[in-house]
């Protein structure tokens, strides 16, 4: 069970859930943080830095190879995270869940682990030109590596996913299938479900880029059926340099390691080596013990406020800032997919991203310019950037309209009038 | 720190809107192209040197109006100058825009003081130092320049440490 009580009453109340936050109380140029910048890293909130203090002050040493105390309490905690995280996505079993440094990692080892095991010339590998850089760059070394071929779903003007252009794509020589869950900068709610159980009706097996999803939604991994689920903890409330990789026992079983090291291996000798078994396998070296149990606080955290009211919220926010900045003149909001988290990338008419990120820091409100790692998809929309807002659980309507004013604002120094 | 806010007024205002020196030039001697793949901001700087003088000069491109005011006002600053003023002008902005030289002592920097507030924004360093180093490589007969090429000439100073 967790240890976090709750002490608050059913109902989301933002006023309160700020209250967890200490860093939305900074200010930035003498004007109260806005933080909406969640996409690229969510704010912690003070359970999860109180319990990296706690980790640190009371239960710190090396897992696995020690027989006293610490290192046997320090290994415990690390596994109750990752039994923490196998309850948040409802794997089948703890030894599904392979600790990572990011969802980088976790690709990256899915493209070493499987893709170069079993990808060969000729091969075909679906992506979709929603994708982070991330989720395209492992496949294209692959690619170039075997002389395998990338094949990318398109999308309409909305930024939805063409399902029968993704259809038309499988051939006998479609060997892989990697998607994100939530495009980072769009927003785009893709239906994987869907999209998996087509590709698995072809025995293609899919790798799901959940970076986006998990922080704003409850993931089911067996439910959805996805063969490999990668995110990362920052976007959860976590620290940065953990992240998860989710794969079916059996695929993680026929896979070869990623890296070489301590801990993943049974039996060392020069004559030869033996791996350990799965998760171990792919946990070379001593892992970030501490950022792990921060994820497994952030996990515990999120649930206690609820998934379900998490996405409530922000939907609301969504649809409010949605509307308002629908208003303004000479604003575009991009990305218009019926299914969307709450993230609202936009370009105001004449005025660089750039610029509308830079002034609108002046008023302490932080977005993301630029083009969020995902350059095909700019290429595709026919722009070099955008501004993009990215709300979480902690954000407010009132927040919304400050942005909203921001823009206003930036129009105005533009046009002189400031 | 509300420096860079008299930077946007002042240069926006002002060059963004009518940049000055903006398009192409007759008689090109030396032109160079400049990119910062990381905001997507492209320059092209043409310039027709007559002894050793910049008579005429011309750019074009898209950017950011940091980038594109810093190379309406650069054109100003450098028409009708010798080569080795503009080299010594180049050199001088760079410092100023990163934030190592202040602009009171700087002899020639002129109007291009406003940019001293650049440097609080480390991520638009960048932007308004492009034109700069495109200049340089025109002047030099470059043919391109990029702020994130491996002999990017924006990684290491220029004309050394
Ligand atoms: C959709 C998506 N995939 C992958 C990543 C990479 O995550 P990380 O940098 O934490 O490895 C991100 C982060 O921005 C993302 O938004």
């Amino acid at each position: 069970m967790s240890n976090i009580t709750s002490q608050r009453s059913a109902p989301f109340v933002v006023a309160q859930i700020r209250q967890d936050f200490p860093i939305l109380k900074l200010k930035v140029n003498d004007k109260p943080l806005i933080y909406l910048d969640n996409a690229a890293s969510s704010q912690m909130p003070q359970q999860v830095i109180q319990r990296l203090v706690d980790y640190q002050t009371n239960e710190h040493a090396n897992i696995n190879r020690g027989v006293h105390y610490l290192s046997e309490t320090a290994t415990l905690r690390f596994e109750e995270a990752r039994g923490k995280v196998q309850r948040f996505i409802n794997a089948a079993e703890t030894r599904e869940i392979i600790f990572t440094s990011g969802c980088t990692e976790s690709i990256n080892l899915v493209m070493h682990g499987y893709g170069r095991k079993f990808i060969q010339a000729g091969d075909e590998i679906i992506l979709t030109v929603l994708e982070h850089h991330s989720n395209i760059v492992p496949w294209q070394m692959l690619a170039e590596e075997k002389g395998a071929i990338i094949r990318v779903v398109p999308i309409n003007d909305a930024g939805e996913l063409l399902i029968d252009e993704y259809q038309k794509l499988f051939n006998p020589r479609t060997k892989f299938v990697a998607i994100s869950h939530v495009s980072n900068s769009l927003g785009t709610v893709n239906p994987i479900r869907e999209m998996i159980k087509f590709a698995h009706g072809h025995k293609v097996p899919v790798l799901v880029d959940g970076a986006q999803a998990v922080p704003h939604m409850s993931v089911d991994v067996q439910d959805l059926d996805c063969d490999f689920y990668a995110f990362s903890g920052h976007k959860l409330g976590g620290p940065t340099g953990i992240g998860i990789l989710y794969g079916k026992a059996s695929l993680l079983e026929a896979m070869q390691p990623f890296k070489g090291g301590g801990d993943m291996i049974a039996v060392v000798s020069f004559a030869k080596t033996t791996y350990n078994h799965i998760p171990h396998k792919f946990e070379a070296g001593t892992p970030p013990i501490a950022a792990a149990i921060g994820l497994g606080a952030a996990i515990d955290y999120l649930l206690q406020i609820g998934m379900v009211a998490i996405a409530e919220h922000e939907h609301q926010l969504l649809e409010y800032a949605t509307a308002q900045i629908t208003k303004l003149a000479g604003v575009t909001i991009i990305g218009r997919a019926k299914n969307k988290v709450a993230v609202i990338s936009f370009v105001v008419a004449d005025i660089h991203p750039h610029d509308v990120g830079t002034l609108l820091n002046l008023d302490g409100i932080a977005v993301r310019t630029g083009h969020h790692c995902t350059q095909p998809l700019m290429h595709r929309l026919g722009l070099s950037a955008t501004s993009r807002a990215s709300f979480a659980m902690y954000n407010t309507f009132a927040e919304v309209d400050a942005l909203v004013a921001g823009i206003v604002a930036v129009q105005q120094v533009f046009a002189g009038s400031m | 720190m509300s420096n860079y806010k008299d930077l946007y007024q002042e240069v926006i205002l002002d060059h963004n809107k009518k940049p000055r020196n903006y398009g192409q030039i007759e008689k090109a001697t030396h032109q160079a192209a400049g990119h910062n793949p990381l905001c997507g901001d492209h320059l092209q700087i043409a310039l027709e040197l007559n002894q050793d003088l910049i008579c005429a000069i011309g750019f074009s491109g898209e950017s950011c109006a940091i980038c594109k005011a810093s190379a309406s006002m650069m054109t100003v600053a450098v028409k009708n100058k010798t080569r080795a003023d503009a080299e010594a002008l180049i050199q001088e902005f760079l410092a100023l825009a990163k934030g190592q030289l202040n602009a009171i002592d700087l002899i020639q920097i002129g109007r291009l003081a406003v940019f001293a507030g650049i440097s609080q924004l480390p991520t638009r360093v960048k932007c308004a130092i492009l034109p700069w180093h495109t200049l340089h490589a025109a002047l030099n007969s470059g043919a391109e320049t990029s702020t994130e090429a491996e002999h990017d000439p924006m990684r290491t100073t220029i004309g050394g440490a």
